[in-house]
């Protein structure tokens, strides 16, 4: 196989493999806090045709696309909110790996903290009760007992 | 023929799982002990059976039988004869033939060495064990089969998905699936108990040793995973939060809480019917991770199964069992008797935070995964759940659990001194928080949190340990003393240190590599130079190479440091699988102690080759804590008290339960 052909195949196929880190050389920017933060937003953002991917990690040409968009924002003095807003009003929420804190993503959000503090509640009013119960008075039968052994004992 | 032996072997494995399932649970409400005992040689008859199918499968892809439409779908002849055998269960129908051969493999070694269970718990076991084969089996022989012949016989296979042609086939799957499946005992003692009504210390001292065993091989099954990934993905990521890591990381979860509550369980009879919901939810998280990956409901890179009616027929397994054991517990669970009583600042309470955290967690897992999926099929809003999320979540769940982590085996049981405790782990404590302040300033890049990380991870090492030099008496007495004490310490606490400190290690790898990695990514002229931490990396040629099914374009580095010495060659390629005609980048790695320098190469363009170079360091501890958890869990089970089908020297099953307290 020539190193054409190879070539063609791995271009055919880039976009569906995405099986290598993604950043390419050409993209970084000169300035290293500014890209700092764009590597940052880079593993916030989805790439869109991957399975689970950020475009950090992504091959495929979107991933890239995306990449060199959110730094051309980045340059242009957006703040990192600025930029997500740019770019979830082009491509929808899809595009966020961290769902935002709305209504509709209330049950996500709040499950981890429910089931917390439901689960803390219950260990606390379990423990309460269990303790109550322990302070219970003896009945007559144990009393009986009680009295029984310590006479053996005197 | 071997291939119909092995269709027909399976088919007869059903009718036997059928009678596993419905005899001796039958015998078991009539009285009868010979109906109870057709249990056991059905188990160990059916596991013979299904073994005898999964040979003849194995035996066709050794064979490149392509006659079989599995083999023609997932092989090819010039594949290495290694992964022709793990090519067996490289695939959506000999994946589910290997899930239902462990299942049958416990089965049958619950009949082999249960002689000393009541007869009835048995009975219902095997039963309930019988009932998921069956369902199982039905899903294979109706949606999966992997006997299904062509015709006529294709001359060449169409290989295995290359990423999967690697030795982590051999182990990750195995390894999963006997943590996975494992935990279907734990299940059918739950609920078998439930269908008894009746639960002692002996049930505890039983369901232990079996979690704790599926949990051990679940923590190497995952670790494998993540390392395979690691360094065939190509990116050096270790973790992806991706749901089918996910679907294996719930069990885990719920797994380690169930450990621990069948601790409280077995020494002071506490939490029972908590440690029964939670063996019925761990496994049932199972099943649902089973069911996430096979019916291709999610799309991720693992999921190469995806058909509808595999999916709906899965569903209603996990409907029936998962719904049936929880409609059981409700029915059941009050009449279980609640069990001893402690204060809230004691072993137990640990254990109870530990529980309460780790399923939180769990549940956190569960909902990533699940919401994104309810919202789109409820309103057709596509949302996306991915790193960021959990490492958010994450962090505030198990921060607390791990500082919680060293105070758990120091308190004692009913009623702790946390003061106390705390006197006791002040070495621990100390040595972490220099060692957290002494990385701070002595390490470049690290930030404040990172320090803070390192100083956690060394936290849980030293109170691991501190425990152990405790109950040894280190310092109190003499150290020949000391050393014969900690001798003859009992395997379950070595086991506890091993664990406890295996996930300091991790935790140590984890911080580490997240933000004190180096990152380097250029395009390369060969013989060009460039450095990183230290080492400098010279690019010598890109050359290329055939191997059996593929080719590949090889770039040849040398490693140097930077006082000039050299550390010899490192090389990492982009292969092309011929048959499927798919790429793969293939990482060089170098190891060097406990961390590793990673070179990944990418496209060739106009100024040079593209190479991405990470140092990595203390990267490997990530993997070589969880061996350690893992190894933590299999000395704890040599331990004589939890071994499995110890021959028993008891009169009742509750006399060694009270022999165990401490």
């Amino acid at each position: 196989m020539t190193f054409r052909a190879l070539l063609l195949a791995l271009g055919l196929l880039l976009g569906l493999s995405g099986m290598a880190a993604a950043l390419q050389p050409d993209e970084v920017l000169a300035d290293p806090a500014l890209e700092a933060r764009a590597r940052h937003l880079s593993t916030e953002l989805r790439c869109m045709v991957c399975q689970n991917q950020s475009i950090d990690d992504s091959d495929a040409e979107l991933a890239r696309d995306l990449r060199i968009l959110l730094r051309e924002r980045l340059k242009a003095g957006d703040t990192d909110e600025e930029v997500l807003d740019y770019i979830v009003a082009r491509y929808g929420e899809f595009v966020l790996l961290k769902p935002r804190f709305s209504a509709r993503n209330a049950v996500l959000w709040a499950t981890p903290v429910l089931i917390l503090l439901a689960g803390g509640l219950l260990a606390v009013v379990a423990l309460r009760r269990r303790g109550n119960s322990a302070a219970a008075p003896l009945s007559a039968e144990e009393e009986a007992a009680l009295r029984d052994v310590l006479k053996d004992q005197s | 023929m071997s291939v119909e032996l092995g269709h027909f072997a399976l088919v007869l494995a059903l009718a036997l799982s059928l009678v596993q399932a419905i005899v001796p649970l039958l015998g078991a409400r009539v009285g009868s002990s010979s109906l109870m005992r057709v249990g056991e040689p059905a188990a160990i008859t059916g596991f013979a059976l299904i073994a005898l199918s999964f040979a003849a499968l194995v035996l066709a892809y050794v064979q490149s039988d392509f006659s079989v439409l599995n083999v023609w779908e997932n092989s090819h002849s010039a594949k290495p004869l290694l992964f022709k055998i793990t090519g067996a269960w490289g695939n959506h129908e000999g994946s589910m033939l290997l899930w239902v051969l462990i299942l049958a493999f416990f089965g049958a070694l619950v009949a082999a060495f249960g002689q000393n269970l009541p007869p009835t718990l048995r009975a219902n076991v095997l039963a309930i064990q019988g009932l998921i084969a069956t369902a199982f089996l039905l899903f294979i022989l109706f949606t999966s089969n992997p006997f299904i012949r062509l015709e006529p016989a294709p001359i060449e296979g169409r290989d295995l998905n290359p990423i999967l042609q690697d030795i982590g086939l051999a182990i990750h799957p195995p390894l999963l699936y006997l943590g996975y499946v494992g935990f279907s005992i734990s299940f059918s003692f739950a609920v078998a108990a439930l269908i008894d009504g009746r639960m002692d210390a002996a049930w505890a001292r039983w369901v232990r040793p079996w979690t704790l065993a599926a949990w051990a091989f679940l923590t190497g099954g995952i670790a494998m995973g993540s390392y395979w990934a690691y360094y065939e993905l190509g990116w050096g990521g270790f973790w992806f939060w991706d749901p089918v890591e996910n679907a294996s990381f719930m069990p885990w979860l719920a797994g380690t809480a169930l450990l621990h509550s069948a601790i409280v369980m077995e020494k002071r009879s506490a939490l029972k019917i908590w440690t029964v919901l939670l063996a019925i939810l761990t496994f049932s998280l199972s099943l649902l991770g089973t069911f996430l990956v096979r019916s291709g409901v999610l799309t991720s890179v693992h999921s190469f199964a995806s058909d509808p009616a595999r999916g709906v027929f899965i569903l209603a397994i996990l409907v029936f069992f998962i719904g049936g054991a929880l409609a059981l517990f409700a029915i059941r669970a009050a009449s279980l008797a609640p069990g001893g009583l402690f204060h809230p600042i004691s072993r137990e309470g640990a254990l109870v935070l530990n529980n309460l955290l780790l399923t939180t967690a769990a549940a956190t897992v569960l909902v990533g995964t699940l919401y994104p999926l309810a919202l789109e099929a409820l309103s057709a809003d596509k949302i996306s759940v991915g790193a960021p999320f959990y490492n958010l979540t994450f962090v505030p769940l198990f921060l607390p659990l791990l500082v919680a982590v060293p105070f758990g085996p120091l308190l004692a049981w009913k009623r702790g001194d946390l003061p106390g405790a705390l006197q006791r782990l002040q070495f621990a404590f100390w040595a972490a928080g220099a060692a957290a302040i002494a990385s701070y300033f002595l390490i470049d890049r690290a930030s404040a949190v990172a320090a803070l990380g390192i100083g956690l991870g060394l936290w849980l090492v030293f109170g691991a340990v501190t425990d152990l030099a405790i109950k040894s008496g280190i310092g109190k007495v003499g150290a020949a003393v000391a050393l014969r004490r900690l001798a003859g310490l009992p395997l379950s606490m070595f086991g506890t240190c091993l664990a406890h400190g295996g996930l300091g290690l991790t935790v140590l790898g984890i911080v580490s590599v997240t933000s004190l990695q180096a990152e380097n990514i250029l395009t390369m002229q060969p013989g060009q130079s460039t450095e990183i931490s230290g080492y400098t990396l010279r690019f010598k040629d890109l050359r290329p190479f055939t191997g059996p099914n593929y080719t590949e374009d090889r770039a040849e580095f040398e490693i140097g440091t930077d006082r000039g010495g050299s550390l010899g060659e490192l090389v990492s390629s982009k292969r092309l699988y011929t048959a499927r005609g798919m790429p793969t980048t293939e990482a060089g790695i170098r190891t060097m102690g406990l961390s590793q320098l990673y070179v990944s190469i990418g496209d060739r363009t106009e100024a040079g080759l593209v190479v991405r170079i990470w140092w990595k360091p203390f990267v490997t501890l990530i993997w070589i804590g969880a061996l350690v958890m893992m190894g933590g869990g299999f000395i704890s089970l040599m331990d004589r008290r939890l071994r499995v089908g110890a021959p028993s020297r008891r009169k009742a099953p509750v006399a060694v339960a009270n022999e165990g307290k401490s």
